[in-house]
């Protein structure tokens, strides 16, 4: 193909997964817009006022950053992981296997598609913040270089579930026994350095930390690790999915017999 | 290149062992109508699986138009067009998306997508349902839009499995008489079918596959032929040097030095005695002899009906 219909394929595949997701909004936009309200209204001022400061900044605004990421990753994950083992099943993943679109755009526009709601969700629960809260800008390029390449890291890491799930109870394992933990304890309600010092090293290795506080760090400028270490392990990872993922579309792993 | 679909020695092996292709040999020229026949499991929707990329061969090659679908993928695909035997949808996605959706996998502009989408939902009797979500259309329905969907992106090979299968008569009627003009107007057209009469009325070639093997590959005329005749074996009194010229019957000497004689169904049997009498032949005993195309039509024709009667129930 040459570039310009690949580009007609990918924004294709885009538009389906955009159209898709603002189809089904009550379950797809609205969702995380009502709990992270509850979440600020319930942690940010009724607990938050009782709670103090954190690390400079009051609890309210110290939580905005990493309830936000918290949204990303979720809504980017489920995304791709609902919308590609649903044509998985539905086996509607064949319009695209008999076409000549190249894996890697497939793999592009579904993670693109991915990062669309992630980051629409992310806007939205940021507006949804001024309400409480004053947002200010630390960074404005550190924030958005942090919110969209976690984006693309959990689009890939749900595209890879997908891949791999065989029926509906394999694309809800891992949101609810490892990422939703894990963004729990990596640092959105509270900072490491209030732990003991074992469960701080502990958490060092939740990768979630890593993402949550360079995004704060974009925002408020704190942050319990190195932003641009952050950063560097982020992309080796997307770049270690990447690879993963084409591998898998390549040989057709559960979707060509 | 003159040849629309090259397919050698094709095998294909699922996992957990089973043999589902054992060397498939196929040629079908550009322009032809090609029917694959073949009882439940010969391996009709693997050979199609494989041609269009939905199933992983396990040995040998497959061309599209010239292209090697090992070595020159992208290039084969667009050439082809699929209408599988099961349904593959969306079925929350609107009839006229899910077309300008496939074009676009093509690479097909969106304005364009949207002319064609139109064009073929016209013909296929589906403009009024542009908007409908694809789950709320009736199986017939469904059937048609696979077809419009297949045809999006104009290819020159329309590859359909069993696209006529759970579909009353009256579609099934104005489908084949769609697929003709679409095979009048140059593109190639393969398809699977039980129904024998499907493949009578609309493919000039056959081939018949059976248990992962082709087992007859003809024109529908010789096919037609070959099974209108019968076939006896017959012992004669004195061995014969070579097989007699009779007027209304072929004959031919066996390795046994045994006679055989074609006679079409329905044609009385004393005329071939008699020309044989005619000849000096006396015959000891008879025989027919045992036709593996034939059962295999019994096989399909049982298949066949048992199909229509689930649709008309
Ligand atoms: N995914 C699979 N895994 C294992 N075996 C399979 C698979 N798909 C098909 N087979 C087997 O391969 C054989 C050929 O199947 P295929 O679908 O090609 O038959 P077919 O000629 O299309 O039959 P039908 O007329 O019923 O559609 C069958 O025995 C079938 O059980
Ligand atoms: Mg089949």
């Amino acid at each position: 193909m040459n570039p310009s219909a690949i580009w007609t394929a990918f924004t294709t595949i885009v538009v389906r997964e955009i159209r898709r997701f603002t189809r089904i909004w009550p379950q797809t936009l609205l969702p995380p817009a009502v709990t992270m309200t509850l979440y600020f209204v319930i942690f940010g001022n009724l607990i938050g006022s009782r709670i103090g400061p954190m690390e400079g900044f009051d609890y309210m605004a110290f939580i905005v950053p990493g309830l936000i990421m918290m949204s990303v990753i979720t809504s980017s994950y489920a995304n791709v992981v609902s919308s590609f083992f649903g044509m998985k099943f539905q086996r509607s993943i064949e319009e695209l296997l008999v076409s000549p679109v190249p894996n890697w755009v497939i793999l592009a526009g579904y993670v693109a598609g991915g990062m669309a709601r992630g980051l629409g969700v992310g806007l939205i629960v940021t507006l949804l913040s001024l309400g409480f809260t004053d947002l200010q800008m630390y960074s404005v390029s550190a924030t958005i270089l942090t919110v969209i390449m976690t984006s693309m890291l959990f689009s890939l890491g749900g595209f890879i579930n997908a891949m791999l799930a065989t029926k509906f109870d394999d694309i809800s394992i891992v949101p609810t026994f490892v990422l939703t933990p894990l963004t729990y304890l990596g640092g959105v309600f509270y900072s490491i350095q209030m732990l003991p010092e074992f469960w701080q090293g502990v958490s060092m290795i939740n990768p979630i930390l890593y993402m949550v506080n360079a995004f704060r760090h974009g925002i408020l400028g704190v942050s319990d690790v190195n932003v641009w270490v952050s950063l560097a392990m982020v992309a080796v990872f997307i770049v270690i999915l990447s690879t993963v993922s084409l591998r898998m579309l390549s040989r057709g792993r559960g979707i060509r017999h | 290149m003159n040849d629309a679909l090259r397919i050698r020695n094709l095998n294909k092996t699922y996992e957990g062992g089973f043999q589902a292709l054992k060397g498939i040999d196929l040629t079908v020229q550009s322009g032809d109508f090609f029917a694959l026949l073949g009882p439940n499991g010969a391996g009709k929707s693997t050979t199609l699986g494989i041609v269009c990329s939905l199933v992983n061969k396990t040995g040998g090659t497959v061309e599209v138009f010239g292209h090697s679908i090992d070595t020159d993928l992208a290039r084969a695909k667009m050439n082809l067009g699929v209408v599988p035997q099961e349904m593959n949808f969306n079925q929350f996605e609107k009839v006229f998306d899910i077309l300008v959706t496939q074009a676009g996998y093509y690479g097909i502009p969106t304005k364009k997508a949207a002319e064609s989408a139109e064009r073929y939902l016209r013909q296929l009797g589906l403009w009024d349902k542009r908007n409908s979500p694809a789950r709320m259309l009736s199986g017939g329905m469904k059937r048609r839009l696979m077809i419009a969907r297949a045809l999006v992106h104009e290819p020159r090979l329309l590859i359909l499995d069993e696209p006529t299968a759970g579909v009353d008569i009256e579609l099934r009627r104005s489908m084949w008489t769609f697929l003709e003009e679409m095979n009048r107007r140059g593109t190639t057209i393969i398809l699977t079918t039980h129904y024998l009469e499907e493949a009578e009325a609309l493919c000039r070639h056959i081939a018949i596959i059976d248990e992962g093997r082709i087992v007859k590959n003809t024109s529908k005329r010789d096919l037609l032929r070959q099974l209108s005749m019968e076939t006896f074996v017959l012992d004669v009194a004195e061995p014969l040097g070579e097989a007699p010229a009779l007027a209304d019957f072929d004959t031919r000497l066996n390795g046994e030095g045994q006679l055989e004689a074609d006679v079409q169904r329905g044609h009385p049997l004393n005329a071939l005695f008699r020309e044989l009498s005619d000849a000096g032949i006396e015959v000891t005993s008879m025989r027919t002899k045992s036709n593996r195309l034939e059962e295999l039509f019994l096989k399909l024709v049982e298949e066949g009906s048992g199909d229509q009667q689930e649709a008309s129930a």
